[in-house]
């Protein structure tokens, strides 16, 4: 049976730590970083890559728009 | 280690669902963390490229926050006085009609000082889209109260929350073009959650589609937060728009003459 | 539609409608106002939309239209508005931002007496806002005075052209006597409208250049210092190029009137008037009002034993005049307000009260 699975890359320093992505994100694959950006800000990173499956919504919810969403049929 | 590896394989050119469209310009939004402005200006920014349209399509900014919405899209644009952007529209729709021309206007620009140039470039029914932002206060000058502020809510000019009696109503400018005869799609959303920023991106491409069909003026209405002046955090914001503002202010579509067909 | 010169009775806001057209003007947007409601009316009826392509709207204030304009003006069409006095003074927003936007555009104010709602009769009362800025921020407009039907007409065409050239609002300073009175007048030939488009101009970002921009803001401080000196060398080469006046027996002048529009004609009768008494008196009339023939004002100065500054107003043009002669000699103000028109005797005559004096 196919299997999908998704991953993100965050633009680090667009972003501007808002959490809207986390909030979005319906498995819990994004957290908020513990160091900050070149502009103070801690920014969203893929915390369990494993969990995502790259439905975008992250990215689609995300003002600054840092999101890629990359996504295979396994 | 074979697990960071599968995952790593997935961020391949040819495996992107999404990422940011090309018609952004490289410079980093000025808007605060989470602000709504910066969502639909990619959003517009997504249906431009989408349709291919950027060498047809004339932007106007307004006063206000989004004034610089000519640094981050890459197309032509006009900065208006506030509150004149339906003016400048109007005339460069009917100087060059085969363009697509779209206003971007938040609450104070057009639910203010605008009223007049709103009401009659909707009243003629020229073949514009006019995008207003609703946020329910001044973001630019520092959170003072909008004609569009919710009873009790406060702001830096009613601190103690709006008082209808002292401070008028809040006027819902949507509801009102939705009445008049030129306007042809008229509609509320949101973009505070992923299936709404879809709604939005399907309203505001409709309204583009509409444009070209020369069906008269097109207004979507996205109610949208300001975490900075209403002193939240964004999660926290948008929360609150949706127990306070969505009340007032109810999304969905007010005019849309295609679909009453359908039913 | 001709291709020929065309003699015409007409209205002065009449001719501008006309002259407007031939000049193969893109769009015209305008609210109605005495004493000017001719210019909308005319091109209502003519309906240049169905022949040149111009466009014309009637406009829901002239907050709008004026804004209408930089909406235009900013697609790099040739676009004009129209109003007196009170509409003027509602377009100053609008006309401060297509200064600042450098946009290329015309405005035509047919004066009315004022302040405020004031009379629908003549006046020259607005001098100081048409040559001054009028909106906030530094800067001005080019300023044609029309003192015929002839010039109303003229100056649409002459406006737009150095509109153009230096991407700069110009505007025709008229009044209700020239605005209304009906004279003969030359029109020209109609001219195709323009194809042309400017390279600055928002027409749709093509992948052969990079977007454009129209817009008058400049947070950073040292850009908006950089922008208001590319201003004032702009104002200062139009000063240098683009000064315009007429004179009438100037040459051997010992007392010189100067007067534009309405106020330059009756003292044209009020020389004649002068001369027949044996006094030796000219008009200088200046054409443009920014540019202000100040230097030629200022040799005259050197001859002349008194300079008359005659306009229908409490006193504007004559800071203009005085500062052209530095106070080399006396200058005097005369003028009658209200919208009454100066007569050619009360000129005289109180020139002589001077001259006695």
């Amino acid at each position: 049976m196919a299997k999908i699975k998704g991953n993100i890359v965050v633009d680090i320093e667009r972003c501007k730590g808002c959490e809207l992505c986390m909030a979005e994100c319906p498995t819990g694959t994004i957290a908020m970083s513990k160091e900050v950006n070149h502009k103070g800000y801690s920014y969203a990173y893929a915390a369990r890559p494993d969990l995502c499956i790259g439905c975008a919504n992250c990215a689609i919810v995300c003002p600054d728009g840092v999101i890629t969403v990359y996504k295979i049929k396994i | 280690m074979n697990d960071t590896n599968q995952m790593n394989d997935i961020i391949k050119p040819g495996n992107i669902v999404y990422k940011r469209t090309d018609l952004m310009t490289d410079d980093i939004l000025h808007y605060c963390p989470g602000c709504g402005h910066s969502t639909v200006h990619r959003i517009i920014a997504e249906i431009i490229d989408e349709e291919g349209i950027q060498s047809e399509t004339i932007g106007i900014s307004p006063v206000g926050c989004s004034v610089y919405l000519y640094n981050y899209i890459d197309i032509d644009c006009q900065e208006a006085a506030h509150g004149r952007a339906p003016a400048l529209a109007t005339a460069i729709k009917r100087l060059m009609p085969d363009k697509y021309v779209f206003t971007y206007q938040g609450d104070g620009d057009l639910a203010a000082i605008g009223t007049a140039e709103t009401i009659h470039a909707c009243n003629r029914g020229e073949n514009i889209l006019i995008v207003f932002i609703n946020n329910g206060i001044y973001g630019m000058t520092g959170g003072q109260m909008a004609p569009t502020t919710i009873p009790g809510m406060k702001s830096s000019t009613s601190p103690y929350g709006r008082d209808v009696e002292m401070m008028g109503n809040l006027i819902k400018m949507t509801d009102i073009v939705a009445t008049l005869p030129g306007t042809y799609f008229v509609t509320r959303q949101s973009v505070h959650s992923a299936v709404n920023v879809r709604r939005t991106k399907k309203a505001i491409r409709k309204a583009f589609h509409y444009q070209k069909l020369k069906k008269g003026t097109c207004f979507v209405e996205v109610v949208s937060n300001c975490p900075s002046n209403w002193k939240m955090t964004p999660v926290e914001s948008n929360k609150w728009m949706e127990e306070n503002m969505f009340p007032y202010y109810p999304l969905g579509d007010l005019k849309d003459p295609e679909k009453q067909q359908e039913k | 539609m001709t291709q020929e010169k065309e003699l015409r009775l007409m209205k002065g806001n009449e001719a501008v409608a006309e002259a407007a057209i031939r000049a193969g003007a893109d769009g015209y947007f305008g609210y109605p106002i005495t004493p000017q409601s001719e210019i909308l009316e005319y091109l209502m009826a003519a309906k240049p939309y169905e022949t040149t392509g111009m466009v014309v709207l009637q406009a829901e204030s002239e907050v709008a239209a004026i804004n209408m304009v930089y909406g235009g003006a900013g697609c790099g069409k040739k676009v004009m508005t129209t109003s007196s006095s009170p509409g003027i003074s509602l377009k100053q927003e609008g006309i401060s931002y297509i200064a600042g936007a450098e946009l290329p555009c015309l405005i035509v104010n047919v004066v009315r007496g004022g302040p405020g709602l004031g009379t629908i009769q003549p006046a020259q009362s607005d001098y100081f806002q048409a040559v001054k800025g009028g909106g906030h921020g530094d800067y001005h407009l080019i300023v044609l005075a029309p003192a015929s039907v002839q010039e109303m007409a003229d100056f649409v065409g002459l406006g737009f052209d150095l509109a153009f050239k230096y991407r700069n609002p110009v505007m025709i300073l008229s009044d209700g006597a020239i605005g209304q009175m009906m004279e003969k007048v030359w029109l020209g030939p109609y001219k195709e409208r323009s194809k042309d488009v400017p390279d600055w101009a928002t027409t749709g970002k093509t992948p052969d250049r990079e977007r454009n921009i129209i817009t008058s803001l400049h947070l950073d401080s040292f850009s908006e210092e950089r922008f208001n000196q590319k201003l004032i060398k702009k104002y200062e080469e139009i000063k240098s190029k683009e000064v315009r006046f007429e004179e009438f027996n100037c040459e051997d002048a010992d007392y010189v009137l100067v007067a534009y529009g309405t106020s330059a004609r009756v003292c044209q009768k009020s020389v004649q008037m002068a001369r027949a008494e044996g006094l030796k008196v000219g008009l200088l009339r200046p054409v443009t009002l920014f540019p202000f023939p100040s230097k030629r004002i200022s040799e005259l100065s050197t001859r002349a034993k008194m300079i008359l500054s005659v306009e229908m107003s409490s006193g504007q043009m004559v800071e203009d005049v005085l500062l052209a002669v530095n106070g080399k000699i006396p200058v005097y103000h005369y003028g009658r307000m209200g919208g009454i028109v100066t007569a050619p005797d009360e000129v005289v005559d109180f020139l002589k009260s001077k001259i006695g004096g």
